[in-house]
């Protein structure tokens, strides 16, 4: 598992990227959420990576099917979003960005 | 000669090779569909089970994964996408299948996949791999053999990218064939295709449609393997229905005609109707037929049967879809057949439906389940006619399941007795079910009217396989039984009940008077025979009279001529002529005289 944490305390938004080795596409959609968050979230977030491979009882949590898929748990509701997050406006769109910025 | 011999050698070895050859299979363990499919599903494949809603698929794969768990030491994975595992634990317990104990033993794991559409957003590429992942690790957690897939197809309900969903639902498959897992996968009927999706024609090995009709109020479900790649399978449709064990697929065996026949007779408990049938009775094993009309006797028929079954000690199963036991006892007690007796002792069992209660198929399953559990030599159906309010408009369904009850019988060696009402209008000879040329005996009972009357007659229609009598004879139902008595065929028709007396009485009479008229006869020529003697007798007198008379005047002439001549020789010594002259001279004298 590798976790980055960005702040000590619980952040406000807690963010778990679902991925299943290092393909490409997950590391494409890590480096666009990475992207997204510093430029949104700065110092308000908190990102878990969590290979399916290495942890495949954790898909059944989350109900992950689709690879990536990030999982945003805090705040309140739980929101998905598939996909390599290569469309930012529609990242923005899932994580309820939209409105607060 | 040698390209013959060669030709041979190349068969044997195709055949030698033949075993090898065919596909291996899975045993689903559910009743029936292992026959149809001679041997199951198709081992280590994706098999599509498909139909409208609530026709049994989930049940299918559940019942598919817990028996290979239970009886045949294969593990199995659950992945609903529908169903949470509490509910589907809860529906599968109504079937006998105890999924959370299962679960404990690691024989099954049941992972729920939901998707709900409103929680997620997509964007960008995205495969699923977590899908399989999560698959694939259940697979591995315990060795599972077997997997269910309960509608893959609900995940077009929660992804937007149709064209990501198909192909990895093509990769999901052949990758389920590559980890060489049995799996069972179901879909939703859809408009023109098989599934909402089309899904079938990723999974092309094996695909079987269930189905559920209503008619008439009954709802039947049927089965149909549609494809099965590499295998030969029943093509037909068959009912299936689903029980307290779960699913049965009928019939169990309708796949061949070589059942074993017997030569053994069995006597029909009528002593007249065994002298119709060669003297002999039926066939064991035959399926009889007796059709009538309303109150021709034919349940009593059958009691005879099942009585004269019983006294021989075999075990008796009455089908009644129209008397209760208590009904059927008491009436036939009143032809003086006591059954009652035969069911304290356990040979016969009386088995009283309604024909509506369910449909078609759970009878045949009920039918099955009686003829396993009770082992009977002889089963009688009364009367089969009124199965059709069963089977709705659709007789052939009924011909069909009689097809199979009368396969199911010749299987196992037992002697099917079935009525049949026919109504008034028909033509006796058309049953309405079309089954005449599925029996081997069939019977026919019916009612003539005449002279006020109405009496009932018996023939022998047709009887395989033995060489019966063609008679007309009249039946008779008397306080001991029913007993056949030779009815009267003459120019005016045949005559039955009092007319058939009548002429039984007229003939008598005649007879009397033949008999009178000859005595007559034979004494009046006695008499004349003695007349005659007693007139030869006084001819004889006559006669002897006569001949006394001419004896009597014959002296009388010897007599007088010797008187006569005495007194000439007294003349003529008198006149002392000479002896010398005088002695030829008279006998000149005699001849000029």
């Amino acid at each position: 598992m590798a976790a980055k944490r960005e702040t000590s305390t619980i952040p406000e938004y807690d963010l778990r990227l679902y991925v299943a080795g290092q393909t490409p596409r997950s590391v494409q959609a890590f480096a666009n959420l990475t992207k997204i968050c510093e430029e949104h979230l700065a110092g308000r977030y908190r990102i878990q990576v969590i290979d399916l491979l290495e942890h495949p009882q954790l898909a059944k949590g989350d109900q992950i099917l689709a690879i990536p898929t990030l999982v945003r748990t805090l705040p309140e509701p739980i929101r998905k979003i598939i996909g390599d997050l290569s469309n930012k406006e529609r990242v923005l769109v899932g994580l309820d960005l939209r409105v607060t910025v | 000669m040698a390209y013959f011999s060669k030709m041979h050698t190349k068969q044997k070895r195709i055949s030698s090779q033949q075993p090898e050859r065919t596909l291996p299979k899975c045993p689903t363990g559910i009743t029936g569909f292992d026959e149809i499919t001679l041997g199951g599903l198709p081992r280590g494949r994706p098999s599509l089970i498909c139909g409208g809603a609530g026709c049994g698929k989930t049940l299918f794969g559940i019942e598919f994964l817990a028996r290979g768990a239970q009886d045949f030491g294969e593990p199995g994975v659950c992945i609903s996408f529908e169903e949470t595992s509490d509910d589907l634990a809860q529906n599968a317990i109504s079937l006998g299948f105890d999924l959370k104990a299962l679960e404990r033993a690691n024989k099954l794991v049941v992972d729920y996949i939901h998707i709900d559409k409103s929680e997620i957003a997509e964007t960008g590429e995205y495969d699923l791999e977590g899908l399989f992942i999560r698959i694939g690790s259940a697979i591995d957690s315990i060795g599972a053999k077997r997997v269910l897939l309960d509608t893959p197809e609900a995940l077009f309900g929660g992804l937007n990218d149709e064209g990501v969903l198909r192909s990895e639902l093509r990769r999901l498959f052949r990758w389920l064939k590559d980890k060489g897992v049995t799996a069972v996968i179901t879909g939703e009927k859809g408009e023109g295709t098989l599934t909402r999706h089309g899904i079938e024609e990723y999974v092309s090995d094996c695909v079987v449609l269930l189905d559920h009709r209503l008619q008439s109020g009954v709802v039947t479900r049927r089965m149909r393997v549609l494809k099965y790649r590499g295998s030969m399978h029943g093509t037909n449709e068959y009912p299936f229905l689903i029980g307290q064990k779960g699913i049965s697929v009928l019939p169990v065996t309708s796949l061949g005609l070589n059942h074993k026949i017997s030569d053994e007779r069995i006597s029909s408990g009528i002593s007249g109707l065994d002298e119709m049938l060669e003297g002999r009775g039926f066939y064991r094993g035959s399926s009889i037929l007796v059709s009538g009309t309303a109150g021709t006797g034919k349940t009593s028929m059958a009691a005879h049967l099942v009585d004269a079954t019983c006294a021989r000690g075999e075990a008796c199963l009455y089908f009644s879809f129209e008397e209760s036991p208590d009904q059927i006892l008491r009436n036939m007690r009143s032809i003086g057949i006591d059954l009652a007796r035969w069911i304290k002792k356990g040979l016969l069992h009386i088995h009283s439906t309604r024909p509506t209660t369910h449909g078609l198929e759970l009878h045949l399953v009920d039918m099955h389940n009686l003829l396993e559990s009770h082992k009977p030599k002889v089963v009688v159906v009364d009367p089969l006619s009124s199965l059709m309010s069963g089977a709705g408009e659709n007789t052939s369904d009924l011909t069909n399941m009689v097809l199979r009850v009368i396969d199911r019988l010749k299987q196992l060696g037992t002697t099917g007795f079935f009525t049949s009402l026919t109504s008034g209008g028909h033509a006796a000879e058309a049953t309405e079910l079309n089954i005449s040329s599925l029996v081997d005996t069939w019977l026919l009972l019916r009612d003539l009217e005449s002279d006020g009357e109405r009496n009932r007659v018996l023939y022998v229609l047709k009887s395989r396989g033995m060489a019966h009598s063609n008679q007309l004879r009249e039946f008779l139902m008397t306080k001991n039984g029913v007993e056949l008595r030779e009815a009267y065929l003459g120019p005016a028709g045949v005559l039955t009940g009092s007319a058939r007396l009548a002429q039984e009485l007229r003939e008598r009479d005649d007879e009397s008077r033949v008999k009178r008229e000859s005595e007559d006869r034979r004494l009046a020529l006695g008499r004349k025979l003695r007349a005659a003697e007693a007139q030869i007798l006084a001819l004889e007198a006559e006669k002897e009279a006569a001949e006394l008379e001419l004896k009597t005047a014959e002296i009388e002439n010897a007599r007088r001529r010797d008187s006569a001549l005495a007194q000439r020789a007294e003349m003529a010594r008198s006149r002392k002529v000479n002896s010398s002259s005088k002695a030829p001279r008279p006998k000149t004298q005699e001849a000029g005289a």
